[in-house]
């Protein structure tokens, strides 16, 4: 259950209007910032949202924009490499970075009064960045262990990016962030600089700065900071190779022996939230949560697991902010002796009599307590606010499409999930993939259903 | 239901971590001690700024109270406490929290079995009646027990294919022998096949006993509210629970235990004795191992094996405080053919550690983040209950808030040298390597 909620509280966007006051203000060089006031604590967020992710990367140079993510912690004219890292741990903060398709972000949460501190150096180096040879050698190979540890040695990510791969033939999402190996390996010092300076300029980011601060204050600081940064003149829009129709149903079979226990994974091609216009989206998260949000209490739950005993989980996942279309993903495992064709073929059953016999009006209520609830939770985690309003914008969505989006959540009709679902479920538009052992397998076991594609990588 | 979750190299570590990692308000935090009428203590902080409320119910034990051959026992009965209780089966009581809204999480550790909820003040009456159902009043039915066990079953085969898993599993064997910390709180395959739904009563009478219970609340409650509440809540728990384990030194001597698995990267565990935190060298030996590499990308470890020589994508080492035994102990991982290289790095700064030297700046620095981070700590009502009812397991006083820094800037070098050569010992550091490594004796 508390999955379940903190699922929505992922998808759901939250109410600003409740969360704390939200403002903005954009500097003349481009830069945009929304501060999130919350006096809570003597804490502040500091983050910077770059709009350009994995997926905005050239053919052949995969990884690139997670590597130059890697290397923003060498230094500029005035930080020594490891520098900023150990001057936000000296004044008892944390700091870190992420790269995702669609965005690179970089953060600090830090005590109210450090927020010049963290500012002045955060500045200095979206303009100033310098990568010595032989930094950028070793930090290839940490990049490399990175992927050694989070992909290579995990066969259920090594899986989901096969699958991923399967799934979309020209879109760049098809492509692991962290890169595929031999690519990173070719990468280069100057690939990165040339990556650094076309995209890491004022106007193509968002600060976003959330707790105890004051709008105003906040401006000042912004203007004496990132104010001088001289903007990058004429930035292309972002225009990525696009999926075309997908014709004909994908099947993927992962051997692997560090497979303990056999699943399988469906996804389905899924339009994404998009500005102005959020729902369908909302409709196919509230979809998600209906099929497979809650184990006990889901379709798949009550038909696969508590039903008919076909599955040990059952799960569905599904996140609408992203600028290309994207996925709708289930998840199954199925119980000891029954296959994985077994499974599949429960599973497309559970999703036939779905479509048929609609949704139960009782678990519909239920989920709208819960959107609504979310609401109130997620007040008291304003580093999730400030995420949440840093990946929109990063993705080209408006603060006030953030703020619409818990109303457009609350408004989806059972009628709009059902025409959703019935647009989604196109055998020809999916992909299935079985994971397996490679050699007969002894005794069932399993892997654990986490989200599928996290889609992120972390400094 | 068990929620599944990947296994860290470090979870072992980590739950002792969690422990001392307590915290100084950033915001002023006003801990009350609340007793029920019917004598039930309780740790309040009272905040109505949002309308619900975060509550945490601990069971000191844990898995440790397994009964001898019914390992596994508890592990699967604090799973299945929600798939039914009282006059509702699994889905019944689901569809209850769901329409609720409140959010129910029970976890056990090897030293605790842990209830949190958060509940909507609107809905708190009727929220606490279905999670007293499921403390009280559980059924335990046979078709849910078998739904989880299945789930627990695939957890532990899914565990042998897991480099980080065995690297865990190998070193708690080495360290702690027959000792319930030296298996796994999940059990093997053989002893859950074998538990019973009379086993799962027995396991919730070992540990969900008042004798071993803490009680934290944050938010929208007042004291006057809060004590009828408890007593109903909890007041029919049984007063006494199974007695505790008794503590163990792990045995520990230095070498590397190599377990072989196909995999392109060698998963690292390492491990000797640690210090309590009841020790008065305790704070010295925090901000050394703070020094040493807990420090994230400020650490002399990551500093040495991932910086300067790209061997790791990460490394950090942690103080493990459980509650009957201490190991000081750290992981990483590293291509096959560089682990070796990255062992003797680390096997260097442990000997250096060992010598007690540290210069004034890593001093001053080590302070100024761990003062400098405590109070930052304390950000939400979940995060605060969770705080508080660490303290009270490890028994520490409301007043440890208001001391914790001081005592960690009263550390001198002096008292890291001291420390120092009285822990930590390079010639009994076990490392356990799993993979292919090269080059390894």
């Amino acid at each position: 259950m508390r999955a379940f909620l903190v699922a929505l509280l992922l998808l759901l966007g939250l109410n600003p209007a409740m969360a704390g006051d939200v403002s903005t203000f954009e500097l003349p060089n481009g830069l945009k910032a929304v501060v999130i006031e919350d006096h809570r604590a003597p804490v502040v967020v500091h983050m910077v949202w770059y709009k350009v992710g994995s997926a905005d990367e050239q053919r052949g140079k995969s990884g690139i924009a997670h590597y130059l993510e890697h290397l923003m912690f060498k230094g500029t004219d005035t930080m020594a490499p490891g520098e900023l890292s150990k001057t936000v741990a000296a004044n008892g903060g944390s700091d870190n970075a992420f790269t995702s398709y669609d965005y690179t972000a970089y953060f600090q949460r830090i005590a109210a009064d450090r927020l010049p501190l963290v500012m002045k150096m955060e500045a200095d180096r979206m303009r100033n960045l310098r990568i010595s040879p032989d930094d950028a050698k070793t930090e290839l190979q940490v990049i490399l262990e990175e992927r050694s540890q989070r992909t290579d040695s995990n066969a259920n990510a090594l899986f989901s990016e096969q699958e991923r791969a399967a799934q979309f033939l020209n879109s760049p999402y098809g492509t692991p962030v962290i890169g595929w190996r031999k690519e990173m390996e070719g990468l280069t010092r100057q690939n990165a600089l040339d990556w650094y300076h076309e995209f890491y300029a004022p106007n193509n980011a968002i600060l976003v700065v959330a707790g105890d601060v004051t709008p105003a204050e906040v401006k000042t600081l912004a203007e004496k900071y990132y104010g001088p940064l001289k903007p990058t003149e004429g930035l292309k829009p972002r225009a990525r190779p696009q999926e075309p129709p997908q014709r004909a149903a994908r099947q993927v079979t992962f051997k692997d022996d560090r497979i303990a226990q056999p699943y399988l994974m469906r996804s389905y091609l899924a339009p994404e939230r998009n500005p102005g216009d959020q729902k369908t989206a909302a409709a196919l998260t509230v979809l998600s949560e209906i099929l497979g949000g809650n184990q006990a209490t889901s379709v798949l739950g009550r038909k696969l697991i508590y039903g008919d005993g076909t599955a040990i989980y059952a799960s569905s996942y599904y996140d609408g902010m992203s600028i290309d279309p994207t996925t709708f993903n289930i998840s199954v495992m199925p119980a000891k002796d029954v296959s994985l064709p077994e499974a599949e073929k429960a599973l497309d059953g559970a999703l036939a009599q779905f479509l048929k016999d609609g949704i139960d009006p009782d678990q519909f209520a239920r989920i709208k307590t819960q959107v609504k609830a979310a609401e109130i939770y997620s007040r008291d985690n304003t580093q999730g606010l400030a995420r949440r309003y840093g990946e929109a914008l990063a993705s080209g969505f408006s603060v006030q499409d953030v703020e619409n989006w818990p109303d457009v959540l609350t408004s989806v009709t059972e009628a709009d999930v059902m025409a959703a679902a019935k647009d989604l479920f196109q055998a020809r538009e999916s992909v299935t993939g079985y994971a397996e052992r490679a050699t007969a397998a002894p005794t069932p076991v399993s892997v654990p259903m986490a989200p599928p594609a996290t889609q992120e990588v972390t400094q | 239901m068990i929620r599944a979750v990947f296994t860290l190299p470090a979870r072992l570590a980590l739950a002792g971590l969690f422990a001392l990692i307590l915290a100084l308000p950033a915001r002023a935090i006003e801990i009350q001690q609340v007793t029920s009428p019917g004598g039930i203590k309780a740790w309040l902080v009272e905040n109505h700024d949002i309308p619900f409320i975060a509550l945490d119910v601990a069971f000191k034990g844990g898995a440790s109270l397994d009964a001898p051959d019914k390992r596994g026992a508890i592990n699967l009965m604090t799973a299945t406490l929600e798939e039914g209780a009282g006059q509702m089966d699994s889905q019944q009581f689901a569809e209850a929290q769901e329409a609720l809204a409140a959010q129910f999480g029970f976890d056990v550790g090897d030293d605790s079995l842990e209830v949190s909820a958060q509940m909507l003040s609107e809905n708190r009456d009727k929220s606490v009646n279905l999670l007293r159902a499921a403390l009280i009043t559980p059924r335990f039915e046979q078709t849910a027990i078998d739904r989880v066990r299945a789930q627990v079953l695939s957890i532990i085969a899914s565990d042998k294919t897991d480099p980080n898993a065995i690297a865990a599993k190998t070193m708690r064997k080495l360290a702690f022998g027959d000792h319930p910390y030296g298996t796994s709180l999940n059990g093997t395959i053989d002893s859950v096949k074998a538990l019973t739904q009379e086993d799962m009563f027995d396991a919730k009478a070992r540990v969900m006993s008042r004798d071993h219970m803490v009680v934290s609340v944050v938010g929208d409650i007042t004291p006057a509210e809060l004590g009828p509440m408890l007593d109903h809540l909890l007041g029919d728990l049984p007063a006494k629970g199974a007695p505790m384990p008794a503590a163990i030194t792990p045995n520990l001597t230095g070498g590397v235990t190599t377990v072989d698995f196909d995999s392109p990267q060698s998963v690292v565990m390492f491990a000797q004795k640690g210090i309590a935190m009841s020790d008065p060298d305790f704070f010295a030996a925090y901000v050394l191992n703070q020094i040493l590499g807990a420090g994230g990308f400020s650490s002399r470890l990551m500093d040495e094996v991932r910086e300067k020589r790209g061997l790791t994508y990460g490394i950090a080492s942690y103080l493990v405080d459980k509650d009957l035994a201490k190991t000081w102990q750290g992981s990483f991982a590293s291509a096959n053919e560089k682990v070796a290289q990255a062992i003797s790095v680390v096997k260097e700064q442990w000997a250096k550690a060992a010598t007690g030297a540290v210069t004034d700046k890593e001093l001053q620095d080590a302070k100024t983040y761990l003062t400098g981070a405590y109070p930052l700590r304390f950000d939400g009502n979940g995060t605060i209950a969770g705080i508080m009812t660490g303290m009270q397991l490890n028994g520490m006083p409301i007043s440890y808030i208001t001391t914790r820094n001081d005592q960690v800037n009263a550390v001198t070098k002096e008292d890291i040298a001291r420390v120092a050569k009285r822990i930590l010992d390079p010639s009994a550091l076990r490392f356990v390597v799993v993979g292919r490594p090269s080059g390894l004796n």
